[in-house]
């Protein structure tokens, strides 16, 4: 019998090395799969590449996982948001890196990614300094840069509902980014609001089947914060 | 200005309403942070368009009421949001095929500066700001099938925004179509900035003295 399903958040996190690219899934404080994140910074992996929309806000979760010294670089669109101050100090010492992505252009080379596409050319960013350095080319009349696939050693992920295959269902704009990381990453990681019986998600409301899910943990964390 | 003829620049919200009342129903658009986001509150909601966010929101509604907030429901500007009869969710990749494959009729979008070739430049205000911050500005600038423009006409120093080259980071290159200001409405043709529309009381000549690039009025 398959279950994807873990009991304890050490054997969610078991085996995640150092120098591992981690997608952290969310957008604004929706969607976030904050429990995961704690379980990263409890498990001790280090070197890390972090991906993610934001740099991370306050000191608790990506910032701590950052102001731990836990992550070597970090791959976002949006580094500077309100109360993003551990990536500010870090970021002024020299002691992270920052490769800033336009956020199409990052979610689509997770698809490439998670589709086996090595890259693709896009006209986002064409003659600007994110572009500086990378091949472009004219493709049906339009100028575009070359962008490579983003492949994701682990993907820590929120979901709403998730069943023992890690069929999973999301809450609104609690979506975002998390199918596409799920579906880019060598291990997926997912915290569910809900843990539902097998034939209980109707086939035609999965949003990511079970096939890009590797462990679920039971967080029922409830409402983001307002 | 020449004070000769007293004139009222259009507040935010005013510009808001100009923007709005140029975007005909069935219209799938997406709005920006600041003055670009309050374009919804000035379309009336039989007029039916459509407003996608970034995240992954189509067909957003009218801001919640304080007690009634869905916390699961935000828009890319974090604010939270309300969901119309008819609303979908997708995620992340998805809306930005809507974005990036040319599925928007508009995206309207504030500025730091447009130049006269249709150059735009948002997102970072020096070339020393080493971590700005980009979001999916440069995707909406060249996948929309038309990027509005909205912002004052000249910084709060005086300087013009409209300008013959863009002096700070380019967000993309010759995709502003048109651009609303506090004191006119101009579009961006192959002959440079053509003023349509321009406040009560102000001349071609005083709105030239507030610009850098060179204006013309309809041929």
């Amino acid at each position: 019998m398959i279950n994807k399903i873990v009991r304890s958040m050490a054997e969610a996190m078991a085996g995640i090395k150092d120098g591992s690219t981690v997608f952290i899934g969310g957008f604004g404080a929706v969607g976030q799969p904050n429990a995961l994140i704690d379980g990263l910074i409890e498990q001790g992996a280090k070197d890390l590449t972090v991906v993610a929309n934001n740099a991370g806000t306050g000191r608790v979760g990506l910032a701590r996982l950052m102001e731990l010294g836990r992550v070597r670089r970090i791959v976002c669109s949006y580094p500077r948001s309100t109360g993003s101050v551990v990536f500010e100090e870090l970021f002024r010492a020299g002691k992270i890196e920052l490769e800033l992505v336009p956020q199409g252009t990052l979610a689509e080379r997770m698809r490439a990614a998670a589709a086996g596409i090595g890259a693709f050319f896009t006209p986002t960013g064409f003659g600007t300094k994110l572009a500086a350095g990378k091949e472009t080319r004219e493709i049906q009349g339009r100028m575009q840069v070359l962008e490579y696939a983003l492949k994701g050693d682990v993907a820590l992920i929120e979901a709403w509902q998730a069943d023992r295959w890690g069929n999973l269902t999301y809450r609104l704009s609690g979506r975002n980014f998390n199918p596409v990381m799920a579906m880019a990453a060598e291990l997926t990681i997912v915290q569910a609001q809900h843990i539902v019986e097998l034939g209980e998600i109707d086939p035609e409301v999965v949003v990511t089947p079970g096939i890009f899910v590797n462990r679920v943990i039971h967080v029922p964390y409830g409402d983001p914060p307002i | 200005m020449d004070q000769a003829t007293p004139v009222r620049p259009l507040g935010r919200n005013e510009m808001a309403a100009r923007v709005a009342a140029d975007i005909p129903e069935g219209w799938y658009v997406n709005l920006g942070i600041g003055i670009p986001t309050l374009v919804a509150d000035h379309v009336p909601l039989e007029r039916e368009v459509i407003f996608h966010s970034e995240n992954g929101v189509l067909g957003i509604g009218p801001a919640p009421a304080r007690d009634a907030i869905n916390p699961w429901l935000i828009n890319a500007g974090k604010q939270h949001v309300t969901l119309r009869k008819g609303g979908a969710i997708v995620h992340h990749a998805d809306s930005f095929a809507i974005i990036r494959g040319g599925h928007l009729d508009l995206c309207v979008l504030g500025a730091f500066e447009v130049a006269e070739n249709g150059d735009m430049a948002n997102w970072a205000t020096s070339e020393n700001d080493t971590a700005p911050a980009v979001g999916g500005a440069m995707d909406l600038a060249v996948g929309a099938r038309r990027v509005w423009v909205v912002m004052e006409h000249t910084t709060k120093d005086g300087k013009p925004r409209l300008v013959r080259r863009c002096s700070y980071p380019l967000t993309a290159l010759g995709v502003v179509s048109r651009v609303y200001t506090n004191l006119a409405v101009l579009d961006v043709t192959p002959a440079g900035f053509v003023v349509r529309e321009m406040i009560p009381g102000l001349t071609l000549e005083a709105l030239q003295a507030r610009t850098e690039a060179k204006l013309s009025l309809p041929a």
